[in-house]
């Protein structure tokens, strides 16, 4: 059972959003409704073509050639007898690529990345810093002609020693992974006087915890196919989250950005692991040099080998509390794995920086955040992004806290609670709603009656896990979006907005938005979506941040057009504004009299007045914030959560068994209550796997998990059913009062298991993933 | 060697070397991308298909082996054109998000439940232990397959 809730009486504020904040408070016909997404339609017959289901007429197949070394030095690579076999169209090296340099900092429609610049090489030069790095590419007739010629491939490494852990990473005597040392980023939060707090505190805990390298795992591996279109147009049609990359690919090519159109196909799932450039700039390269269309799919074991992981982290937490329970202080120090290239590390880190603390009051705050270069495979954006890892830390703490002072963990979160008004240690003020006592009540109360153990040996345990995420990029990033929505002249509805869908149900999302405002029914609205050449840019489908900035660029969008139409409409009636709606697929007025549409879009057309309004959405802007002063907004707002788990823990054989799963999270509003019930249930599932069983195994940058056989994600028998509980407090800052929901649920999972654990046993287990080996450990069944 | 394969009910004769798998054969010969693929070593379920109404991944059987014997696709679960009811369900109860696992997901619901009209949330977990889906967290499909086998039997 999943239950919807309107929390608080928040339900019917009016919000000025879009120019349209009127019509946002009434009651709503389509926005909050269980609708059955278009895309789900076309999915459930296989309808729906994917970047793999496209195949071009004489379409060549493109592969990589990666390195096998971690790191090593390329003395030189011959591609004499590869280009001369059977079949094969070409072979590129680093020498072959206009501009090898690709900057893979904050993707997107953004103006400012300041110290986040971060480079790469296309293909390698001299160097290969990680196992699988790309060294050269094929493109051949067929897949195995093409597989054929990158064997043939002769490249003459050198093998480095390298390093491959980020403590070691740091020492002084460390290989350096890039000429400037290894430190890639160093973030400081300072606020108040965190010694004398620990001086003054009833109790100081300390822990020490580890999370490792996962996989964003999607099912759909990176995809995607070129080709030349009229004009000379690179048009390159893929899987992404980010068809602004079209930008990256004309610069490696060196041609302008208007001669590259990137089309994003309906993903299999992206999860951050397709914010960073795939296969595009490759697919162009081949595209170019052969002048005919190329496909490329990454193999399974290609995109576990090579692709950007999750940072693994050591977070070291000394907390400060009161007698009651109030916190006084954190002092805390994280360290994370970039590995071999920077992609969106330093970014990761501050996401973690700020959100270190949790979402609690803490007066006194000392936060250090490093991350470091090593020769494993390189990490960047996952789902939670930074503000992920540090959960495991921070609510771990706050059980031992309530642990150590005997009070009830719940009790001492709500205590904490941060409220509107709050600050967090980097200098935000929380200027929205924060439900968490509510959403801790719910949470628990969802675990209902206590499982009975199975066995003797067996123990039950219950924990829970609070959180916040940002949604939204940081204010100083600039972020906008746009949409256009217009009427066909039978009253038809057209959407078009840059957003690529990852699964989430981004565009039907805008569709409800935009049958909302002008009351048209759903099913006579199409949505274009995720078209660099034809749709209105919208930037990224990452950080949460679609149903926010979309969303409000649909709305604001759809909102001018009401009034456009509304205003002819009431013309013809001879009455005012005020007395006409759109509702119905016709026009209302307050009298009882009715015009079709058409009518009045004919009418529009004779008027010169337009039947479409082409929005951008701003989000609100603000100056970088200095962390070590603790200056200011650095988001705009967050996203709160709560997780219960009950599980049993067998205590012969470090086996958990989980029981039940209760996640609550303050949507602000659910546009679509099911799309967001399949956020909180999925995302809460992706915690689960990364708390019990995934991980990237390494050894000396060797990843030992380069199939689904050996990288384990949950099935069906692993993990319980999920209860999403809803609450609407109206208060966030996306259409209708809507939070973001895409990443945070994965936040609180882990931590919560943690926590039943050793509410199970009273053993603590600090490293993730809780494996039964570990779980023995820390029963002390091993040593 | 050509090759007479039996797909949702319609013959294809298509030209197959020995060594091609059903998935190689029905997305790159035969353009029929009903069946995904998610990791071409028989462990996601996203390419599944039945075979002679069996569930099997079709990256792991070879095409010529399922001469004569009837695949079914996705697609072979409409009727008329109308959605199968358990399509439908899936609709109903939001247990679609990428959509990448739903077409295997599908075959294997559809054919569990032909063979155990009656099961329990546990029973439908672990028939569909196979088929990994990284979106939906797994309670959706449960849902929709449970409320499928339960209006089944009216
Ligand atoms: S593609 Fe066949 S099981 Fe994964
Ligand atoms: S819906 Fe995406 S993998 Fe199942």
């Amino acid at each position: 059972m999943r239950m919807i809730e309107g929390g608080h009486g928040f339900a019917g504020d009016p919000r000025a959003v879009g120019g349209v904040g009127g019509h946002i408070g009434a009651p709503h016909s389509v926005v909050g409704q269980r609708v059955v997404r278009h895309d789900a339609r076309d999915k459930v017959q296989a309808a729906t073509a994917y970047a793999g289901d496209w195949a071009m007429p004489g379409m060549l197949h493109g592969v990589v050639v990666r390195s096998p070394y971690p790191s090593a030095r390329i003395r030189g690579i011959d591609t004499t007898k590869a280009a001369a076999m059977r079949g094969v169209a070409c072979v590129l090296t680093a020498r072959d690529v206009p501009r090898n340099t690709l900057m893979t900092d904050v993707p997107g429609q953004t103006t400012t990345v300041g110290p986040l610049r971060a480079k790469l090489h296309v293909l390698a030069e001299d160097r290969v810093r990680h196992q699988g790095e790309p060294v050269a590419l094929v493109a051949a007739e067929t897949l195995e002609q093409a597989r054929d010629a990158a064997d043939a491939v002769e490249v003459d490494y050198e093998p480095r020693p390298g390093v491959f852990d980020a403590e070691q990473a740091l020492a002084p005597d460390a290989p350096k992974v890039h000429d400037e040392g290894n430190l890639l980023a160093h973030w400081r939060i300072a606020r108040g006087d965190v010694d004398a707090a620990f001086a003054g505190a009833a109790v100081v805990v300390e822990g020490e915890y580890r999370t490792q390298f996962v996989d964003s795992a999607y099912l759909e591996p990176e995809t995607g196919v070129a080709w030349i279109d009229s004009d000379g147009v690179i048009t390159i049609r893929l899987s992404t989250q980010v068809i602004e990359h079209f930008r990256d690919v004309a610069d490696v090519l060196d041609v302008p950005q208007n001669r590259v159109r990137v089309i994003g196909a309906y993903l299999g799932g992206g999860f951050g692991g397709k914010e960073d450039v795939t296969v595009e700039v490759y697919l162009g390269l081949l595209a170019v040099k052969t002048g005919r269309p190329v496909k490329m799919v990454w193999t399974r074991q290609e995109s576990l080998l090579a692709r950007a992981k999750r940072h693994p982290y050591r977070l070291r937490y000394r907390t400060a509390a009161a007698k009651t329970g109030e916190i006084l202080a954190q002092d805390v120090e994280l360290l994370g794995d970039s590995g071999a290239y920077a992609y969106l590390s330093a970014l990761v880190l501050l996401y973690s920086t700020v959100t270190a603390c949790g979402p609690y009051r803490v007066p006194a705050a000392r936060v250090q955040a490093r991350v470091a270069y090593t020769n494993n495979p390189p990490t960047s954006a996952m789902r939670g992004f930074g503000a992920m890892q540090t959960v495991f830390g921070y609510e771990s703490q706050m059980d031992r806290v309530a642990r150590a002072l005997g009070l009830p963990p719940a009790d001492v979160r709500k205590a904490n609670a941060l409220r509107r008004g709050d600050t967090l240690p980097v200098g935000q003020v929380i200027e929205t709603h924060c439900a968490l006592p509510e959403l801790i009540d719910r949470a628990w109360a969802g675990l209902g009656a206590p499982t009975p153990p199975r066995a003797p040996h067996a123990k039950v345990g219950r924990g829970l896990a609070c959180n916040l995420q940002p949604y939204g990029r940081i204010v100083w990033l600039h972020d906008w979006a746009s949409a256009w929505v217009g009427f066909e002249m039978d009253g038809s509805l057209v959407v078009r907005c840059g957003c690529p869908d990852v699964g989430g149900g981004q565009a039907s999302s805008l569709c409800q938005i935009a049958a909302e405002v002008l009351g048209v029914p759903i099913d006579r609205i199409s949505v274009h979506i995720a078209d660099s050449a034809l749709t209105p840019l919208a930037g990224t489908t990452t950080a949460s941040r679609q149903l926010y900035m979309s969303g409000n660029a649909t709305l604001k969008a759809s909102g001018e057009l009401r009034e456009q139409i509304l205003g002819v409409a009431a013309k013809l009636l001879e009455t005012s504004v005020a007395d006409v709606d759109l509702a119905g697929g016709e026009v209302r007025a307050a009298d009882g009299r009715t015009m079709p549409l058409r009518q009045v879009l004919a009418a529009c057309a004779r008027m010169g007045v337009p039947r479409s309004h082409l929005a951008v959405y701003h989000a609100p802007a603000g100056e970088p914030v200095d962390l070590t002063k603790g200056s200011g907004k650095i988001f705009p707002d967050y996203t709160f959560g709560c997780h219960a788990v009950e599980l049993e823990v067998d205590t012969e054989t470090g086996r958990v068994r989980l029981l039940k799963h209760v996640a609550a999270h303050d949507v602000g509003r659910a546009i679509n209550p099911m799309s967001v019930e399949g956020q909180i249930e999925g995302g809460a599932v992706q915690g689960l796997g990364y708390a019990m069983m995934e991980e990237v195994v390494l050894e000396d940058g060797i990843n030992l998990t380069t199939s689904f056989a050996s990288y384990l994600i949950p099935t069906t028998v692993d993990v319980p059913d999920v209860e999403a509980i809803v609450l609407e407090s109206g208060e966030g800052l996306g259409p209708f009062g809507a939070r973001g929901i895409g990443e945070p649920p994965i936040g609180p999972p882990a931590a919560a298991v943690a926590n039943a654990i050793e509410d199970a046993t009273g053993a603590r287990v600090t490293r993730l993933p809780m494996t039964p080996e570990r779980v023995a450990r820390a029963l002390r069944l091993l040593t | 060697m050509t090759t007479r394969l039996l797909i949702n009910g319609r013959a294809r004769d298509v030209d197959v070397e020995p060594h091609r798998t059903l998935l190689e054969v029905l997305r790159d010969t035969l353009g029929i991308f009903d069946a995904k693929e998610g990791c071409n070593e028989g462990v996601c379920g996203a390419c599944t298909v039945l075979l002679d109404g069996r569930p099997v991944s079709s990256c792991l059987v070879l095409a010529v082996a399922t001469r004569g014997k009837p695949i079914t696709t996705v697609r072979g679960l409409e009727r008329d054109g109308d959605l199968h009811p358990l399509q439908d369900a899936f609709l109903r109860h939001g247990a679609v998000q990428c959509g990448f696992c739903t077409p295997g997901m599908l075959l294997t619901a559809y054919a569990f439940v032909e063979a155990h009209p009656h099961p329990d949330r546990a029973a439908i977990r672990e028939a569909l232990e196979g088929n990994l889906c990284r979106c939906t967290g797994y309670t959706k499909i449960v849902d929709a397959v449970e409320d499928y086998a339960r209006n089944r039997c009216g």
